[in-house]
């Protein structure tokens, strides 16, 4: 294939990435996006593979063969595990970046030293720093969302550690830099390694200090770390479709890292930095607060009364596995006429978006999942928030509370409808530790037990209830 | 032996518009991620995944190029994990696609 074919074969699979991405914007178009990606992704595959300088191809077809093995089950996860699986790719996208970066930096010190100019060099230093940081980086992340037994859960901090992870990243600088300077001295071919090496502590280094709470905005983070090191790849290849193709993934992870970072109020220095979850602060104040339980039947009562239930989901409710028996009582619900909604908040899963997909997955009309800043004009006209799940999302501390840790974070205005049924399994603290006022309040009322029993029992209630109308 | 010109012409010649390609791709990335629904972020990071997974383009020329075998084989476990990418993102975005669903019978349109 002759190198214009490619080339064109290139512009062709870009233009369907672009499109691929663009029909994303509405889930009406987004399944068209997915063959748009598939396409373009075959055509990039194909094109490169009928270039004459590739000869053997008994490794590729082998890898290919491996690549779907293990990526055909990958793909059948849970929906709970996706945030793992997602942390999963970028550490292989991570990987395959390094890998790359390392074979042609030793293939062009061998064999064609002329080849590693100075942007050259760069290229390959920032794609081996980023790709093996990302590597390791989301194996981490990936492991605290699959929760494994050997990786802390909680932040782990130690003194100077800010310091310890600058220190490690100036010393992988300074070698980087030396090899940019002088990249076949003969001290080169052993520098490299130490790159390597110190670029895989580092993506380890960079997440044990945050905690389980901050890992959507670490998942977004890794994922434009992942697009950027394919744009160093595609550097050091001279090659546009991986700069492009990088460049849209990397834009994507940035914009949802500040999605992310807007619905905590945080900046990225504070979550990469911060040791978010770290410090429990203790509630001052002798006075005893006590919940107000409510029972399945006087719960079934006001919501059969109610016009407007919005339901707010959060993390618990995927644990308890729940979402099903939600769908159960959004159908009863609507079978009595009353507008039922879901307030998502941006951050109410593990990832980006995750809680809308759990829903869907569970059959709910994706038209009734709205986003907070969409419902919360409307939460006073609420009768009913029932909060499945949830907690520092609907906690008006971010609103009130000045030395509260989640100060200034937008929150569901949950404490503003006119009831409020809060579903809790324990009367223990949420995820990021904090003390939620909301379930103080004359309004709420709770309901105590595991998620989808609660649930169930409601929606028992209601059907039992609906023939003696 | 490497199939690339001399580095001076290759430098000189592709350096800026390399970074142009980067620059201008990550506005259009810019314009279009950010109108994407906010209910799609999750299967928009996995697309985008498998569309990063381009990094295929790359290890399969160091893969299957007459290069020495230490460095095809640090291609292959690349080509590896990017074909992994591919696939398992394209299937799990159509697969989690597949579920997002609008409910006529419910009569409710879009929020006002």
């Amino acid at each position: 294939m002759s190198h214009g074919l490619v080339q064109l074969a290139y512009i062709i699979a870009t233009a369907l990435f672009v499109f691929a991405l663009h029909w994303m914007n509405t889930p009406a178009t987004a399944r068209k996006g997915v063959y748009a990606g598939v396409a373009g992704m075959a055509l990039a595959v194909l094109a490169t593979w009928a270039q004459p300088e590739v000869v053997h191809h008994g490794w590729i077809v082998l890898a290919l063969i491996a690549g779907v093995a293990v990526g055909v089950p990958l793909s059948m996860v849970p929906l709970t595990a996706v945030p793992q699986r997602t942390a999963l790719s970028h550490a292989f996208g991570g990987l395959a970046a390094g890998l790359v970066g390392t074979a042609k930096y030793y293939l062009w010190l061998g064999e064609g030293p002329e080849n590693l100019t100075a942007f050259r060099m760069v290229a390959i230093i920032v794609e081996i720093l980023l790709g093996f940081l990302t590597f390791t980086g989301s194996l981490m992340a990936a492991g605290k969302l699959q929760e494994v037994k050997w990786i802390p859960q909680r932040p782990v901090t130690y003194p100077l550690q800010n310091v310890t992870n600058f220190l490690l990243f100036g010393v992988a600088l300074v070698a980087g830099g030396a090899l940019v300077l002088h990249p076949t001295a003969p001290w080169a071919a052993s520098v490299f390694p130490v790159i390597i090496g110190l670029s895989l502590l580092f993506g380890v280094l960079l997440i044990i200090p945050i905690g389980g709470a901050d890992m959507p905005t670490v998942i977004a983070i890794l994922n434009a770390y992942a697009g950027l090191s394919a744009v160093a790849m595609g550097f050091v290849l001279d090659n546009k479709l991986l700069i492009t193709a990088g460049a849209l993934d990397g834009s994507s992870g940035l914009i949802l890292a500040i999605i992310m970072c807007k619905a905590m109020n945080r900046s990225f220095t504070n979550v990469l930095f911060g040791a978010f979850g770290q410090v429990q602060q203790l509630k001052a104040g002798g006075e005893e607060k006590v919940y107000k339980p409510e029972t399945i039947e006087g719960a079934a009562q006001v919501l059969e009364q109610a016009n407007l239930v919005v339901i707010i989901p959060g993390y618990g409710m995927a644990v308890a596995q729940a979402q099903h028996k939600v769908r159960e009582l959004y159908d009863q619900l609507k079978k009595r006429g009353i507008t039922v909604k879901f307030a998502i908040h941006p951050v109410a899963g593990r990832m980006p978006g995750h809680m809308n997909v759990l829903l869907a997955e569970a059959d709910i009309p994706y038209t009734d999942l709205i986003e907070m800043d969409e419902i919360n004009p409307d939460m006073p006209q609420v009768d009913v928030a029932l909060v499945v799940g949830a907690n520092d999302v609907v906690n008006p501390a971010a609103r009130t509370e000045k030395t509260s840790p989640i100060y200034g974070m937008p929150i569901i205005d949950a404490d503003r409808a006119r009831t409020v049924f809060a579903i809790k399994r324990s009367k223990s603290p949420g995820f990021a530790g904090i003390d939620n006022e909301l379930y103080f309040a004359d309004k709420t009322w709770m309901l105590f037990g595991d998620a989808k029993n609660v649930i169930g029992e409601l929606v028992k209630q209601l059907s039992g209830g609906s023939g003696m109308h | 032996m490497t199939p690339t010109e001399p580095a001076a012409t290759v430098a000189a010649a592709d350096y800026w518009s390399q970074l142009f390609v980067f620059v201008l791709a990550s506005f259009i990335g810019l314009g279009v991620i950010r109108r994407v629904s906010r209910l799609l972020h999750t299967p928009l990071m996995s697309i985008t995944n498998a569309i990063s997974a381009i990094a295929v383009v790359g290890s399969i020329i160091v893969t299957g190029a007459d290069y020495p075998p230490v460095i095809r084989l640090l291609g292959g476990i690349a080509l590896f994990a990017s074909m992994t990418n591919i696939v398992s993102g394209f299937l799990i975005t159509d697969r989690m696609l597949k579920m997002f669903k609008t409910d006529t019978k419910s009569g409710q349109g879009g929020h006002p």
